[in-house]
């Protein structure tokens, strides 16, 4: 009722000034009557009647709901007054925006990464066994700590502690079009231990657990089965086809359960089948459970402890050194807890998220400082029109309810465009770090807990800063503060102490932003343009695997031949050789050595003839390889750098001498007769030290090969990968072909690099730019404070560069100051960010000496501008003002 | 005046004939012989918060002397709230004049 008549009351105000007019001119005729003339009249029916505008207000008040009238008038007044100061409300706005965004997107990719619980029931109880310690890489190792297939078996009869499952990471080519799909092979207790329940249909028994490979049954991720499968409904006559064979579909998983990699997913669920050659050397079964009732972490592995000899003993590896079997034995299981899953995101992005955050944090701090400080200049050049609002009657609450509103106005807008600029951030973020190969899958949700927080902080500073001098202003005498008002000749400094503080620690914190952007960037620099000793430009990388049963063993190495002959063959190709292990991409393949002084795990790579030449590997002494060297003649190795430095310290003449590989279940005890050494070249990656390598002729190599890599030198190495691949598909259907370009994959591993380097830079810039606003700003405002001492000054015979000279050095104490608190800041955030430098220490002194005359560059324009303009002014008009 | 005081006269003023605000202020002021002097500005307030109320129905007419004015009458409400206030309004005079006049017996 009450709003109907406040959203009419337009309409009433009309009809009251109707009614009001007719109220003039009956009395107005009455007048006439009464002898008044006609000119008369009408004054006097008004006199009597009153104050008409007053009447019609105090109508319009009965019409109105008090408080929401003031607060829409205020509301309106600020919009008002904002968009007088475009200016003013824009960097406000944006600051908070910027603030409040970066750092909701960031946190929440943190969560999501590091933070988020698995969508299981009581994730507390989910915990991982493990060996402590993890392996020393012994046997074949996947991600994340696995175990053999034996000692899961071996620890499912022995435990007591947890329901136990076990779960592998695979992939398989999947659908009518046999894509490459991410897959699990999953114990029968994977999904009812987790208390994931199927969302169609049913999920596997411990009968598919017993079953021999390969699995004759499936189950699709719900999002696998949406978006490929159209949702359709599962009938017992459902089914997949994996790898060429029609699987039985038997379930789809409900909707939101990705599996437990943080950042992955997985399309398609197996059992996890007994393979036809279960081997304890395979460390590639994750073996997780949940804690029983009364059981804590703790307790289990202090149980699982007990019986690691038990379960050692009974699944010993052979094959190894004596010292490995012995090593083996002494393994202790433990159980660890894991409610977040495994990741390994989290591994690589732990501290490049953490800095993240703190990066974005010190923008809000920024942002906040300069909104403070802009809201602090706004409100003081506001305490004249306070204190006459004071003087003709305004009351304080009143006064105070309208800055307030103001300074909301600002913090809701920001908050508004900060949860757009979060939104954006994360998918840029996501985006960033997916690549072609590897597409990440994590839930963002614009997380409201930051966004709050975010939000409160920096609203919390609008209004302390927005009211602070409101308060003050309203304190005082409304006479003395407009005696004061721009009247007297100088403030004294103190009136800006605040403001001065602000602008040092803005200045002090973008400078640190400003070198930890720099650093950023140099490393991602140095990374790109670091010579890793081996060739990336125009290296194709063919990988192709033969299947177990397709190509007998003794026919292996022919056709190995005849494909890269094939290869060799095309058009543009410059040179082609193959190894077991492809530089840069990852991975490692070591075996035991003994040579020299020293015995320890060395890598191994068996490559052909002329894979040095392909990659650009330059030999120091010795011989390459060559066709003379076969099966049959004597084992010969080319050795690094680094080798001869562990195993050969002070041999000059390492040529002749032999080192001599353990034994491994297929690869028997050889001793190698060193014929050459190559520079030093990066193993898997651009970081890291070189470590010893070995290089052994392919033609030597000694066990089963189900599969060959073949790096490929061309002009135009992703013209020449599709060249190969189509060759290649054509001619030999039968066989898997993958491909990459070198690269292109050595760039995609540099992502975190990337990362940091385009958000640090671009939150390095945007805090010396708010810093920079914020000292202009401060500057502007006490020039504008000072035009009468300015008008004096210069009417006394100061020339202007006098002036300007005063100002500067004025603003060059705030610069000098903050800069040496930034310098010593810096220093010790750099500690946090060392590891992930690359050619550079954190005290790097031509970075901090850009960042300073960066900053300093800057800074002095700031100052400038609003100094030469202060000392153009004209004295006569300066001083005649107000 | 008393507060409240208004709007009961101009209730009783309208219970013989709708008027206009004019009307109303002068038939006020004659009744009283001009001892209740109504301000003719504080009327129309009045008169918005009477009809806000229901107790008082507005219509355009025309005036004595020929001009659009806005007229005003009685609600069954209003004559309800008249006859409310003005036994309340009776039973005040009672009572002051019961204790202005103490030493009766």
């Amino acid at each position: 009722m009450r709003l109907l008549r406040w959203l009419a009351r337009a309409r009433w105000d009309r009809e009251r000034s109707r009614e009001l007019e007719s109220y003039l001119d009956v009395e107005a005729a009455d007048n006439v009557a009464r002898g008044i003339s006609p000119a008369d009249a009408r004054d006097a029916a008004r006199r009597k009647l009153g104050n008409l505008t007053r009447i019609r207000e105090e109508i319009h008040e009965m019409n109105g709901i008090g408080w929401l009238d003031r607060f829409s008038g205020d509301l309106r007044y600020a919009a008002r007054t904002l968009r007088g100061n475009a200016g003013f409300a824009t960097v406000a706005i944006m600051s908070l925006a910027l603030g409040i965004g970066a750092n909701t997107a960031i946190f929440q990719l943190l969560d999501a990464v590091r933070l988020r619980t698995l969508p299981v029931v009581r994730p507390q109880e989910i915990v991982q066994l493990r060996i402590a310690g993890g392996n020393s890489g012994m046997g074949m190792n996947g991600p994340f700590g696995g175990l053999t297939r034996p000692q899961w078996e071996e620890i499912g009869r022995q435990q007591q502690a947890v329901d136990l499952f076990a779960w592998s990471i695979g992939g398989a080519r999947v659908g009518p079009e046999q894509r490459g799909a991410p897959a699990v092979n999953v114990s029968a207790g994977y999904f009812p231990v987790l208390g994931v329940p199927p969302w169609r249909g049913r999920f596997f028994t411990s009968a598919d657990d017993e079953a021999t490979c390969p699995a004759t049954r499936a189950v699709v991720s719900y999002d696998y089965w949406q978006r490929e499968m159209g949702g359709v409904e599962l009938t017992p006559a459902s089914r997949l086809l994996v790898d060429g064979r029609n699987l039985e579909l038997i379930g789809v998983a409900p909707p939101g359960f990705r599996g437990l990699v943080v950042g992955d997913r997985f399309d398609v669920a197996f059992p996890l089948c007994r393979p036809r050659e279960v081997r304890n050397d395979v460390f590639h079964t994750l073996v997780m459970g949940r804690l029983r009732d009364g059981w804590s972490a703790a307790r289990a592995t202090e149980h699982l402890r007990a019986i690691s000899p038990g379960i050692m003993a009974a699944t010993q590896i052979t094959g190894y050194t004596d010292a490995t079997h012995r090593q083996y034995r002494e393994f202790k299981l433990e159980a660890a807890e894991s409610p977040r899953g495994v990741s390994e995101l989290r591994e690589r992005y732990d501290t490049s998220l953490w800095l993240l955050l703190a990066i974005t944090g010190l923008v809000l701090l920024i942002a906040c400082a300069n909104i403070a400080n802009l809201m602090l200049a706004r409100a003081t050049a506001r305490e004249r029109e306070i204190a006459v609002r004071l003087a003709i009657g305004a009351s304080r609450r009143r006064l105070i309810a309208q800055l307030l509103t103001e300074s909301a106005l600002i913090a809701a807008v920001g908050a508004a465009l900060g949860v757009a600029v979060a939104a954006g951030l994360s998918r840029v973020l996501v985006a960033a770090l997916s690549s072609e190969n590897r597409q990440i899958a994590l839930t963002l949700d614009t997380d409201w807990r930051v966004f709050g927080f975010a939000t409160i902080v920096a609203a919390l500073t609008c209004v302390v800063f927005g009211l602070a001098p409101a308060f003050r202003g309203t304190r005082a005498a409304p006479v003395d503060a407009m005696k004061s008002g721009g009247r007297g000749s100088t403030d004294g400094r103190e009136r800006y102490a605040l403001q001065r503080v602000l602008v040092i620690g803005q200045i002090a914190v973008s400078l640190v932003l400003l070198v930890g952007a720099a650093l950023f960037v140099r490393s991602f620099y140095n990374l790109t343009t670091f010579d890793a000793g081996v060739r990336q430009e125009g290296i194709s990388v063919v990988f192709m695997g033969f299947g177990r049963d397709e190509v007998p063993r003794e026919r292996v190495k022919p056709l190995i031949a005849e494909l890269v002959a094939e290869v060799r063959a095309l058009p543009g190709v410059e040179n082609v050789a193959t190894t077991t292990h492809v530089p840069l991409m990852g991975g490692s393949w070591g075996h035991g050595v003994k040579a020299g002084v020293a015995d320890e795990s060395t890598r191994f790579t068996w490559v052909s003839p002329t894979y040095f030449a392909t990659v650009d590997q330059p030999l120091l002494a010795g011989r390459r390889f060559s066709e003379t060297d076969t099966p049959t003649s004597a084992p010969v190795a080319i050795v690094n750098e680094a080798f001869l430095r562990t195993f050969f310290p002070r041999q000059p003449n390492p040529l002749g001498k032999t080192l001599m590989q353990y034994a491994e279940p297929d690869y028997p005890e050889t001793v190698y007769e060193i014929v050459g050494v190559v520079k030093d070249a990066q193993y898997n990656g651009l970081r890291g030290d070189v470590p010893p390598s070995v290089l052994v002729p392919a033609s030597q190599f000694p066990a089963p090969q189900g599969g060959l890599a073949m790096l490929i030198r061309s002009a135009n190495a992703d013209a020449m990968l599709a060249t190969v691949r189509r060759h290649l598909k054509q001619a030999h259907p039968q066989f898997d072909i993958d491909g990459v370009v070198l690269q292109q994959r050595v760039r995609e591993s540099l992502v975190r690099e990337r990362l940091m380097a385009l958000l640090s830079g671009f939150f390095g810039v945007l805090a010396a730019l708010l810093a920079t606003i914020g000292l202009y700003g401060v500057i502007a405002y006490i020039m504008q404070r000072r035009r009468n001492e300015v008008g004096i000054r210069l009417a006394l015979g100061a020339q202007p560069g006098q002036i300007v000279r005063m100002v500067l050095r004025d603003a060059g104490m705030l610069v000098v100051v903050g800069v040496a608190v930034g310098t010593a800041l810096a220093v010790v955030a750099g500690r946090g960010a060392e590891t992930l430098l690359f050619g550079l220490r954190p005290t790097d002194v031509a970075t901090f000496a850009g960042a300073t005359l960066l900053l300093a560059t800057i800074a002095f324009v700031a100052s400038a501008i609003p100094a030469m303009r202060a000392a153009r002014v004209d004295p006569m008009r300066a001083l005649r003002q107000d | 005046m008393l507060q409240g005081t208004l709007d009961v006269l101009i209730l009783q003023t309208l219970i013989a004939a709708p008027a206009h605000g004019h009307t109303i202020a002068h038939v006020i002021g004659h009744r009283s012989e001009d001892v209740l002097q109504v301000e003719h500005g504080s009327l129309y307030p009045a008169l918005h918060r009477l009809e806000d109320r229901g107790w008082i129905a507005a219509f355009w007419g025309t005036s004595e002397n020929n001009r659009k004015a806005r007229y005003y009458r009685l609600t069954p409400a209003g004559r309800r709230q008249l006859e409310h206030e003005t036994s309340r309004w009776d039973r005040f005079v009672r009572a002051v004049t019961q204790v202005l006049r103490p030493a009766e017996e």
